[in-house]
């Protein structure tokens, strides 16, 4: 209740290291987790001056070839670079995992404050709606979007935001509901405080950590989903150098080239026990409504 | 007690009716125009208005979305236009028995290998086992299940030649053929639910076994197998199906997985292929069917806490 008085400028950094980072670094796996995701980040980042090829040219006179000098994880059916495609394999990986987290984040948070601040039939109709999408699975209805959205890159991260809006508005709406009945926002609605304030200054401040950790959470989830539709034909379309798409081209070619699968495969298997470990970190160090195992 | 049953059994027909309308606006979201996609390319104005009409699409969404429910409830879901097969002949008789086998058998392996690691690594905490348990639960759920199946086509199919690597045998055909062809897609399915287990057996047992009739058993002089195995599991298993009942999606999504690779013809194999086919009425009917089972599963799972924990039946 005194943070108001301790937040002043000149401490917000000192703050912010104790609220968010000290209690993140204690949690040894999630450092673990926290730096392999930065790698991660670093090669997609610097992706086109860490490739040695162009990602989609192919060259079929160099198809098939194992790890040599020119092509430093070998080849793919297509004669693709497989180091090359890797990298930027991590960049879409990470693009789309992040935006289509953020944008279910963005669009179930609002219909949750929504839901939780107006009431009445408004949070019925906006619930119902809600309680319709979680009772698909995930995987389920982000294939049905990709069948009506059609194919491609933007449209798999509007898919899978669709997705993931359900469970953002249910926990968003739960805990507006709660900190509503709070005394500090009726003192401030007896204030006069512009009811616009009060959901910016008071009400999400106190709702944003849960969500945060979800998001965190899901990210790991979206990259799976992501990889797993591309996998199935129904993501992103090829040439695009993606991970799911190169582990299903590779399928064939499992017994002569194992490389093509198995090196997307292992580069997307340490991303996702990375996130997880990332993510079990923040929630035992942030949400207060779990318990830690023992 | 009745009165939560029904109130739930509401709900439940609620959510149920909130996944048909889910499921019929998808069709009508659906890119292009059924009847033109029926009658192909070349048609005249009047067989298209006549198609309209057979199809009632010349009726008002609220009628339309009525005559579709009263079709789905009676088992006409229509024809497939590539297959030409009976849409819930093929859902109902050929996709869901896969995909419930493949999944029953992979919870099963789950359990069988999940729940002794998990009492295992709560006994001897910090032993090697307790280590394995850790790194059996943060690496098998996020193992992508798909990658996991082709490893294991890759060594054990291909390699040893010990299991066939694709097709599907009904079990109820040929009870070893079906467990034979099950075993290679049920342990990729199966391993992303066995960290999950150990993981909370371990937690809840560790918590248990500091409670104060643990501690009366042992005073009574009960072997270490029966305090553990009959006081104590019996406490485990309501976390257990919680669990298992909030990851019911995480299984549907791996199952959709194993499926398409190990080319089993379930039902994440039937919608997948719909999708590639832009067979929307089939996909539809996956996706109903899907949300169906979905509150099914998730009703079944709130109804078994009554029978593990007879606190809860006395409350209401």
């Amino acid at each position: 209740m005194s943070h108001a008085l301790d937040l002043s400028a000149p401490n917000q950094a000192a703050s912010w290291r104790r609220r968010f980072l000290q209690p993140l670094m204690r949690q040894r796996s999630a450092v673990v987790g926290l730096v392999i995701i930065l790698a991660y980040v670093f090669a997609a980042l610097f992706a086109p001056w860490l490739a040695t090829h162009d990602p989609t040219a192919q060259d079929l006179g160099a198809a098939l070839q194992g790890p040599s000098a020119a092509h430093w994880l070998g080849t793919d059916s297509f004669g693709q670079d497989l180091y090359s495609r890797l990298l930027y394999g991590a960049q879409l990986a990470l693009i789309i995992g992040f935006a289509s987290v953020a944008l279910g984040l963005v669009v179930g948070v609002a219909i949750g404050l929504a839901a939780g601040l107006i009431g009445g039939r408004t949070e019925w109709v906006l619930m119902r709606i809600v309680d319709g999408l979680l009772a698909f699975p995930e995987l389920i209805l982000a294939m049905a979007f990709m069948a009506v959205l059609g194919l491609g890159t933007e449209n798999l991260v509007y898919a899978l935001a669709l997705s993931f809006v359900g469970p953002f508005a249910r926990m968003t709406r739960g805990d507006v509901l709660q900190v509503k009945s709070q005394p500090y926002i009726e003192a401030a609605r007896l204030m006069g405080v512009p009811t616009l304030a009060i959901i910016w200054r008071h009400v999400l401040p106190n709702v944003v950590s849960p969500i945060l950790v979800q998001a965190g959470m899901r990210v790991s989830i979206a990259i799976l989903l992501e990889s797993g539709l591309s996998f199935l034909g129904i993501g992103v379309v090829p040439p695009t150098p993606d991970w799911g798409l190169m582990i299903a081209e590779g399928r064939g070619f499992i017994t002569i080239a194992p490389w093509i699968s198995g090196i997307p495969g292992v580069a997307l298997a340490i991303l996702l026990v990375a996130l997880n470990l990332l993510g079990d970190g923040l929630r035992d160090a942030f949400d207060p409504n779990t318990q830690k195992d023992a | 007690m009745w009165q939560a049953t029904f109130t739930k059994l509401g709900q439940t027909l609620l959510v149920l009716l909130l996944v048909s309308v889910a499921s019929f606006s998808f069709l009508k979201l659906a890119p292009g125009d059924p009847v033109t996609i029926m009658l192909g390319s070349d048609y005249s104005k009047a067989s298209y208005d006549q198609l309209t009409q057979e199809l009632g699409l010349d009726q008002p969404v609220i009628v339309q979305y009525g005559h579709w429910l009263a079709n789905f409830v009676r088992g006409d879901w229509g024809t497939s236009y590539i297959t030409n097969q009976n849409i819930f002949e093929l859902a109902v008789f050929q996709a869901l028995p896969v995909t419930l086998t493949l999944a029953a058998f992979s919870l099963l392996i789950a359990l069988v290998i999940g729940i002794p690691t998990g009492v295992m690594a709560a006994l001897y905490r910090n032993s090697w086992v307790d280590v394995l348990a850790t790194t059996l639960a943060i690496g098998g759920n996020a193992f992508p299940s798909f990658y996991l199946g082709i490893i294991l086509i890759w060594v054990f199919g291909v390699g040893l030649g010990w299991f066939p690597t694709l097709g599907f045998v009904a079990p109820w055909d040929d009870f070893w053929q079906g467990i034979w062809h099950l075993a290679l897609p049920a342990i990729t399915l199966g391993a992303w639910y066995v960290g999950l287990i150990a993981r909370i057996t371990r937690s809840s047992l560790l918590e248990v076994m500091g409670q104060p009739y643990i501690m009366a058993a042992k005073a009574r002089g009960e072997p270490g197998w029966r305090v553990v195995w009959v006081h104590g599991m019996r406490n485990v298993l309501m976390p257990l199906v919680t669990v298992i009942g909030l990851q019911l999606g995480g299984m549907l999504r791996g199952a959709v997985m194993t499926e398409v690779v190990f080319a089993l013809p379930g039902l994440g194999m039937m919608i997948t292929s719909a999708v590639l086919n832009r067979e929307y009425i089939v996909i539809q009917a996956g996706i109903m069917l899907t949300g169906v089972l979905f509150v099914v599963l998730n009703l079944m799972v709130d109804q078994t806490y009554q029978f593990l924990d007879p606190r809860l039946r006395r409350r209401k």
